[in-house]
């Protein structure tokens, strides 16, 4: 059965018709052509699909398409506006990316941590890191990244 | 050194379009009118097919074909192909047995393929999936490799009696004896090297697609090496020439190796593209990854030291059982081999080396290449061996390894176990790493560990690798079945910009930045202007993709020599404009100038003056400026280095945490600092993930137990520190950057570090060997299994 469906993705407004069980993440690829979010497993361990919704980091393939009726998404392409995101500009100057498939995850996920503590340790980022898996960097750059993004961050937002 | 050259930390080039969205992997591509597939599997380890009933399946909605292995077998589709022949001991080539690419009358492991379903979307293909009938007739299966091997075990492979692949081995057994019966000491160790699922946070993905107006195939897919693919995929399986198939691997989200093979799913979409003359698209679900990527490792060794009565190594003799699993991966013989048994000597003069090596076919999904390669398989051993004899002797761990490192002075170094070492500096090395992991300050962080209540243990490992593998001709010697060269074409556009083709794959090596420095620093000129291609095997000249560590060695190597055909071309250009002797052209900082003069042409002029030749030798020199370079390596490189892993225990839970972590490594030349500290990271969590947390278990009956992220425990940031890494640079000394490889060596000298640091941790207990991962579970069990002394001290 099909439904249809209507949101804000990246500050515009998106709609389509999905199945009932067509995941969010799903709608923003297929639908949407929002191929910057990735699907790296089918358990919702891995993170590369975290997308914002209604200010929080979500895993957009643990959501229904039809349970984001109405919301505001942001994903990765949604971020740089002209520039990069201050995160983003962090990934880059750390090399916090390799292959660059759980980037957008954790790009995202870092974004939301930085909101909810604007100076995070070296420990609490890695604790929050807890639901985003990367097989490239080994961590160590991407927790360097999200310390200077949150720096960043603290300095664009005063 | 300028600040986007040789030795300058660029950051990536590629970095934009990942950290935007931008990056096209395959999933993100769709073509016109595109189907989708689905591929049904095999829910038991071993079972003869008595039937397959399609029927139902094939009136679904929106199903548009279905096939199993009789269409393919009717329509004279090959099975997958071996790249690489052992033979055994007496002289035999190994059993090579039938790898088809969809099952055709039995199944030998689960997630083996047996159907494809093509629908209009992935969930129609997904649901009429569901309704095809298998009827299977259960068989017996065979999970570990040492069974496999045993009398009665069930047969996997007619062509295969007891299951045995190849019995091979290496070295000179009558000298390892000898030496052994005059031995002061001998070390003996059994040691399980654990199977690894190499989880690219990618899953595989493939779109066949068949152009009617040119009869070219097309298969988009998530490969190391399209041109390796296109050649065995075209040639072996699906009898496609070259210039109507093109592979082509756009930005691919991590290999590790398990990316390398030539998979089935890659033959099976191209070959029903060209049946149903429309594009079809597959994406791998992790649960189906982890059922069908390659895995990795899996041997079972034991391992004996002779030692004389100063420390000194006098014979290692090592026997190993290799799973393949149930059919042979692309290059899977060569990894229990040549690229393990040759780097027994490691960073020692142990003269004497002998091992064999059996490989078995047992009921799991194939096992090849992972990340190291056999190398970190002989590094455990060696490194676990080692650590014990020095404990059984009461040697320090430093200074038993010092006691028998090859020497500064002794290269080039030929070892009993075929290679020859061309530079290296262990000492200095394993100095430099034990004083930045402030080693000689243990004892005193153990004590103030057991204060806490903390079991608290040091280990090392110091390693050997050989990467770059070649020379073709002696890869060949010892079964390769492709060349091992790389390839390189700088095109110099008319304005003076430049695109790389190369045959070696990116996907998070960040070569689009590494070799624009190279291509920046010879030719002066900006990295903004150079580009950096590869994937396409329309666009890039004949290559062998990336593994080994091997695409600065070879590819780089390839590029340079492409660049000094331009730089050459160039001069006899500039010496005609200049109206000088070609011989006294120099070319320097982006420019041609007669020596010792200031009359000059620059890059760009010389470019242009190529492509619009008005003013021009036209009668000796071509126009153009776009030179390939094929490079086949003389030897191997030798990257290695010495690590220390620090940790400590939690008595109550056996909880293992990694609390320092310190290498120091050699990879020769250093192009692109920060990327090559990224790489020793990544390696290094892979390997601590062995040592510490994943294992991929089987049940007796061959259902995979570790088959998604809840079981499989992959490493998160929580489990490891920051580590702290440094170089000490010596030169390879047979290629023109002096460059070595350090993809790789996180991977193979962590899990010896790590492992040996438990040991450090548990000797005191009197507990000797335990083997990876060394989980909460599996310590606990061993500190509660024995009267454990409840002190530390």
């Amino acid at each position: 059965m099909s439904t249809a469906v209507k949101m804000t993705v990246n500050g515009k407004a998106a709609s389509g018709t999905v199945e009932a069980r067509t995941l969010l993440v799903q709608f923003l690829r297929e639908t949407l052509g929002l191929t910057g979010t990735h699907v790296g497993c089918d358990t919702s361990q891995c993170g590369a699909c975290v997308v914002e919704v209604d200010g929080r980091s979500v895993k957009s393939c643990t959501m229904l398409a039809v349970q984001a009726e109405g919301a505001k998404v942001i994903t990765i392409e949604g971020l740089a506006n002209g520039e990069l995101h201050p995160m983003q500009a962090a990934f880059r100057e750390n090399h916090g990316l390799q292959c660059g498939f759980c980037t957008p995850g954790m790009v995202m996920s870092a974004i939301d941590l930085v909101k909810h503590n604007k100076d995070p340790s070296e420990t609490e980022i890695r604790e929050w890191l807890e639901g985003n898996i990367c097989r490239c960097t080994g961590y160590h750059n991407i927790v360097k990244s999200i310390k200077a993004g949150a720096a960043a961050m603290r300095g664009a937002t005063k | 050194m300028s600040d986007t050259g040789i030795g300058a930390s660029v950051r990536r080039k590629e970095d934009f379009r990942f950290l935007t969205g931008q990056g096209t992997y395959t999933d993100d591509i769709n073509r016109p009118g595109q189907l989708h597939a689905y591929i049904l599997r095999s829910p038991h380890a071993h079972a003869r097919i008595k039937s397959i009933d399609v029927s139902a399946a094939a009136k679904a909605s929106g199903v548009v074909a279905i096939f199993t292995g009789k269409d393919l077998a009717a329509d004279n589709v090959g099975g997958l192909p071996c790249g690489w022949q052992i033979h055994s001991k007496d002289g035999s080539p190994m059993v090579e047995p039938p790898h088809p690419a969809l099952a055709v009358d039995r199944v030998r492991h689960v997630g083996d393929q047996v159907a494809i379903v093509i629908a209009d979307s992935k969930s129609e293909a997904r649901d009429a999936a569901e309704l095809i009938g298998v009827d299977y007739e259960p068989l017996k299966a065979v999970v570990a490799s040492v069974d496999a091997l045993k009398k009665g075990a069930p047969q996997l492979h007619d062509s295969a009696p007891g299951n045995l692949c190849y019995d091979w081995h290496i070295g000179d057994k009558a000298q390892v004896d000898a030496a052994f019966a005059k031995a002061a000491h001998v070390t003996k160790l059994d040691i399980v090297n654990n199977r690894l699922i190499p989880n690219a946070m990618e899953p595989r993905a493939a779109i066949g697609e068949f152009d009617r107006a040119t009869g070219e195939y097309t298969l988009y897919t998530t490969s190391q090496n399209p041109h390796v693919i296109r050649l065995l995929m075209g040639a072996f399986v699906l009898h496609i020439p070259e210039h109507k198939l093109r592979v082509v691997a756009p930005d691919v989200g991590g290999g590790f190796g398990s990316k390398i093979f030539h998979y089935a799913e890659e033959a099976i979409l191209t070959w029903a593209a060209g049946k149903l003359k429309k594009p079809i698209k597959w994406t791998c679900e992790r649960s189906e990854s982890f059922l069908s990527d390659a895995h990795g490792r899996d041997h079972v060794t034991h391992a004996e030291l002779a030692l004389d009565k100063e420390g000194k190594f006098l014979a290692l003799r090592v026997s190993t059982i290799a799973s393949m699993g149930a059919y042979l991966s692309t290059f899977a013989p060569s990894v229990p081999t040549y690229l393990y048994a040759t780097l027994l000597a490691g960073t020692y003069t142990t003269p004497a080396i002998y091992c064999e090596v059996k490989a078995a076919f047992t009921n799991t999904v194939p096992v090849d290449a992972y990340r190291g390669a056999g190398r970190p398989e002989a590094t455990y051993i060696l490194e676990r061996i080692v650590d014990q004899a020095a404990r059984e002797t009461k040697l320090d761990q430093a200074d038993i390894r010092r006691r028998n490192f090859i020497p500064k002075d002794a290269y080039p170094y030929q070892t009993p176990v075929a290679l020859q070492y061309d530079s290296g500096d262990y000492h200095t090395t394993l100095d430099k790493a034990l004083e930045a992991a402030d080693y000689s300050g243990f004892e005193a962080r153990r004590q103030e560990a057991a204060r806490r209540g903390k079991l608290r243990g040091i280990g090392l490992a110091t390693y050997i690798e050989a990467c770059g593998i070649a020379p073709s001709a002696v890869a060949g010697a010892l079964g390769a079945r492709a060349g091992l060269y790389e390839t390189g074409e700088i095109r110099v556009h008319p304005t003076g910009s430049v695109t790389v083709f190369t045959g070696t794959h990116s996907h998070g090596q960040g070569h689009e930045t590494t070799f624009a420095q190279l291509v920046a620093e010879r030719l002066g000129i900006p990295i903004e202007n150079i580009e950096v291609s590869h994937g396409d095997t329309n666009k890039i000249p004949f290559g062998m993709g990336t593994y080994g560590s091997r695409s600065l060695a070879v590819g780089g190597s390839a590029i340079v020599k492409a660049l000094d055909k331009v730089v050459n071309k160039g001069k006899k250009i500039a010496a005609h404009l200049l109206e000088a002797s070609e011989a006294d052209i120099e070319f320097k900082d982006g420019k041609f100038a007669v020596a010792g003069t200031d009359r000059a042409k620059t890059f760009g002029e010389i470019a242009l003056t190529a492509y619009v030749p008005h003013n021009y030798p036209i009668e000796e020199l071509e126009p153009g400026l776009d030179e390939t370079a094929f490079y086949d390596p003389k030897n191997f490189t030798f990257p290695s280095g010495a690590h220390v892993a620090e940790i400590e225990i939690d008595r109550d839970t056996g909880t293992v945490e990694l609390v320092n972590f310190t290498a120091c490594d050699d990879f020769g030349r250093i192009i692109n600092p920060l990327i090559v500290e990224g790489q020793v990271h990544g390696g290094l969590v892979q390997g601590i993930g062995q040592a510490l947390l994943e294992g991929c278990v089987y049940d007796d009956a061959g259902q995979l137990i570790t088959g998604s992220y809840m079981d499989y425990c992959m490493p998160r940031a929580n489990n490891v520190p920051s580590f702290t890494v440094s170089t000490n640079v010596t030169l390879c000394t047979h290629n023109p950057l002096g460059v070595k490889g350090c993809g790789e060596a996180g991977a193979i000298g962590a899990p010896a570090a790590v492992m040996n640091a438990v040991a450090s941790a548990l000797a005191p207990l009197g507990v000797g060997h335990i083997d990876m991962p060394a989980t909460a579970e599996r310590v606990w069990r061993v500190l509660n299994a024995q009267n454990m002394p409840q002190a530390a001290e």
